[in-house]
């Protein structure tokens, strides 16, 4: 019995703990990209009046209405009633409560027949409908002010995405982030490629030398590169008469920001590749060039994948090379632009901001769970040293 | 709308397509310059040599060209540029340096960066290594760290509008649509303006960078926690070790050079964060960090080259060390090959 006992503390209950503890994270790792997501399909006066964790249950809401005015009353009997909904035409909820003071907006139950002065009741029911009777007639000419907790049925709409990708211009962002990524992503690793074929299979003076640069070059950082290249890029502009900020412009500079990494990276795997297969191709008199193409490039496939993986995220993802080397223009912003633009222009209209936000972050996301393999080899490739 | 994807497509065709004309007709062009004839033995030969000679920097080119004019020529031009005056064409000496040392707002990025430094760091690397040692022994492990994963996919930017729903505040009294006041106010505290609380909104700010990149130290410590020999932890097992001697003992001591990898790699993310600050404060309630006080010289008052220059030099140096450390490492390993 002791022996059982202590075989549940030793492998039961720390691996519950152990369940639970991951769950637990994970949970917190998601709840934030939920939360954005949620708000993104809910309507935007919801979103001002509960937390969207409250999405799935119905929202309370403090409103305010008047009543029929004197002149639609009847009498009945020896009473004077004036009957009618609180609710506009095509509106929906349910009354929970109701008042006729500001103070107390929700002072009686729906459906309660409540004194509310000068002989005067009120009912209003769930529906919207109420009954505003009295033993004298009513007199002025505006009607009761009435003050309404209504609750609305969880509502989701994607008339928030409609809106961005319209109005706000999302949806052509989304075709510059393209226009630059793709172009970005290509171009850095055939450039890429090339070179770390001739570091890793051809000899010529200076190549120890200059793989050393390379791996120093890794880190060096973007800011050391944004003054002059910005002067440079303004003196061509001059120079030929061209803008100053052209997508060639960016490609060019993501290429070779990307460049070090791709080149230590595909070098990494292309020198791993098997010496007989080059040597022996070699002996057939294949040309490096015909070696590279028709052997190294389709071995190295899962190198390449892995790198187009990285250069695609962090080029769709870039925020400072987007701002700095392109335009401001509906045509040039990229979805990480706009979305920091909204940031600044829309501040506190989530609505906006969560729908924008998914649709900079939704093609990521796409990628990510679809080739997460690669991405995690090209990882251990770039980071642990001889794996 | 029709016409403009039409249009970007054309773009991105040409683009790539220029790109690897080039290989292809430099190699084509090459053949024809220098020729083998099958009559000339020797000169063919010659000519093979030759073309052995040339042909590295051919594939080489376009990568250096691209690697000088866009990193090597800059750093240069910076350190060049921090010695001029805000256009860049008046000497000033060491006056950028003077300024830099008596300002306020770079003393305060300086402090900034560093409690970043010191942080985000520590803070993934921890993380990480307790996320892959748990998820490592249980069946729905690779599942968890897959969500945990997820968020190095999304932008900064992305990121920085997730995290502000969350700090969102609104007076108190109302109801809290942020997660974070509304758990406070739940818990019967007062709703806080997260990001504009000096000092600790830096904190605020950081968990966004750590959110995003614990996933990273995780999948590779967790890959170097795969690589320990089970007999070193059977055989402390053996011994009587708890889970926790076996953690710290056995465990972290093996996968010290990957846990400093991790370390380094984000401490150079840390160095260079930018869209984190400008997105959530731009730089406002003393959150101001060095790479975002250089863009802002960049563009302030129509741009101070001189200052900004001084300010990327500050980053620059901070990650000289970590690029020695790399490629001595490198050279290292090659020379065991």
């Amino acid at each position: 019995m002791t022996a059982l006992a202590t075989r549940i503390r030793r492998i039961g209950l720390p691996r519950l703990a152990v369940h639970l503890s991951v769950l637990l994270i994970v949970i917190i790792w998601l709840i934030p990209t939920l939360g954005i997501l949620v708000t993104s399909v809910r309507d935007r006066d919801q979103i001002t009046t509960s937390g969207w964790w409250t999405a799935f249950s119905s929202s309370v809401q403090t409103s305010a209405a008047r009543l029929g005015d004197p002149s639609e009353q009847r009498q009945e009997g020896a009473a004077y009633v004036i009957a009618g909904n609180v609710f506009e035409e095509g509106a929906a909820g349910t009354v929970r409560a109701f008042g006729v003071r500001v103070q107390e907006p929700a002072a009686f139950e729906a459906g309660e027949a409540a004194e509310i002065g000068d002989g005067e009741t009120l009912t209003v029911n769930e529906d919207g409908s109420y009954v505003h009777a009295s033993t004298a007639p009513f007199e002025g000419s505006r009607g009761q002010r009435v003050y309404l907790s209504v609750a609305s049925a969880p509502e989701f709409t994607l008339e928030n995405y409609e809106r961005v990708i319209a109005a706000e211009g999302l949806g052509q962002s989304f075709i510059n982030s393209l226009t630059v990524t793709i172009p970005a992503t290509i171009i850095p690793i055939l450039i890429a490629a090339f070179a770390a074929y001739a570091l890793s299979w051809m000899q010529f003076p200076g190549r120890a030398l200059i793989l050393a640069t390379i791996i120093g070059l890794i880190v060096v950082p973007l800011q050391m590169s944004l003054i002059p290249l910005l002067r440079l890029y303004n003196e061509i502009s001059i120079l030929f008469g061209v803008p100053s900020k052209t997508y060639a412009g960016i490609w060019l500079a993501h290429t070779a920001f990307g460049m070090p990494l791709a080149i230590y990276l595909l070098r990494n795997y292309i020198a791993g590749l098997p010496k007989e297969i080059i040597e022996s191709a070699r002996v057939d008199g294949a040309s490096d060039f015909e070696i590279f193409m028709k052997i190294v490039l389709p071995l190295s496939f899962p190198a390449l994948a892995s790198f187009a993986i990285f250069q695609f995220l962090w080029v769709w993802n870039d925020l400072l090379i987007a701002i700095v080397f392109l335009g401001t223009g509906r045509d040039q912003l990229v979805l990480t632009g706009s979305l920091n633009a909204l940031l600044g222009s829309r501040g506190g209209n989530w609505e906006i901001l969560t729908a924008s936000a998914f649709i900079t972050i939704i093609i990521p996301l796409l990628v990510f769970f679809g080739l997460q393999r690669y991405l995690v080899r090209g990882l251990l490739a770039g980071s642990v040293k001889g794996g | 709308m029709a016409s403009q994807i039409i249009s970007a497509v054309g773009v991105m065709v040409v683009g790539v397509f220029a790109c690897a004309l080039y290989y292809w007709l430099s190699d084509k062009i090459l053949q024809v310059v220098l020729p083998t004839p099958s009559g000339d033995v020797q000169l063919a030969s010659r000519n093979l040599n030759r073309r052995a000679v040339i042909r590295p920097w051919l594939f080489l080119g376009p990568a250096l060209l691209l690697l000088g004019v866009y990193l090597v020529y800059p750093v240069v031009a910076t350190v060049i540029l921090s010695f001029y005056g805000r256009s860049g064409d008046v000497f000033v000496g060491l006056a950028n340096y003077r300024w830099a040392i008596s300002d306020a707002g770079f003393r305060q990025s300086i402090f900034n960066n560093f409690l970043w430094l010191l942080v985000v760091p520590a803070a993934c690397t921890f993380l990480g290594l307790v996320i892959a040692v748990l998820t490592d022994r249980i069946w729905w492990g690779n599942i968890a760290k897959s969500l945990v994963f997820m968020p190095m996919a999304i932008s900064f930017v992305g990121a920085s509008v997730i995290w502000k729903f969350i700090y969102e505040y609104r007076g108190a009294g109302e109801t809290q649509i942020g997660l974070l006041n509304a758990i406070v106010t739940f818990f019967g505290g007062d709703p806080q303006v997260w990001i504009a609380l000096p000092f600790w909104n830096n904190f605020f700010l950081m968990a966004i960078l750590i959110w995003i990149q614990t996933g990273f130290a995780m999948v590779i410590l967790s890959a170097a926690l795969r690589g320990i020999p089970e007999e070193t932890i059977e055989a402390a097992v053996i011994d009587g070790a708890s889970g926790w001697q076996i953690f710290w003992k056995i465990m972290v001591p093996q996968i010290w050079s990957t846990i400093a990898v991790v370390w380094t790699t984000i401490t150079i993310l840390v160095l260079k964060v930018f869209d984190i600050v400008l997105t959530m404060t731009n730089g406002q309630w003393d959150t101001m960090v060095l790479a975002n006080l250089m863009f802002d010289w960049m563009f302030r008052g129509g741009g101070d080259s001189g200052r900004s220059a001084v300010i990327a030099l500050v980053i620059m140096a901070a990650v000289t060390p970590i690029m020695v450390w790399n490629i001595r490492q490198a050279n290292r390993e090659s020379e065991g090959h």
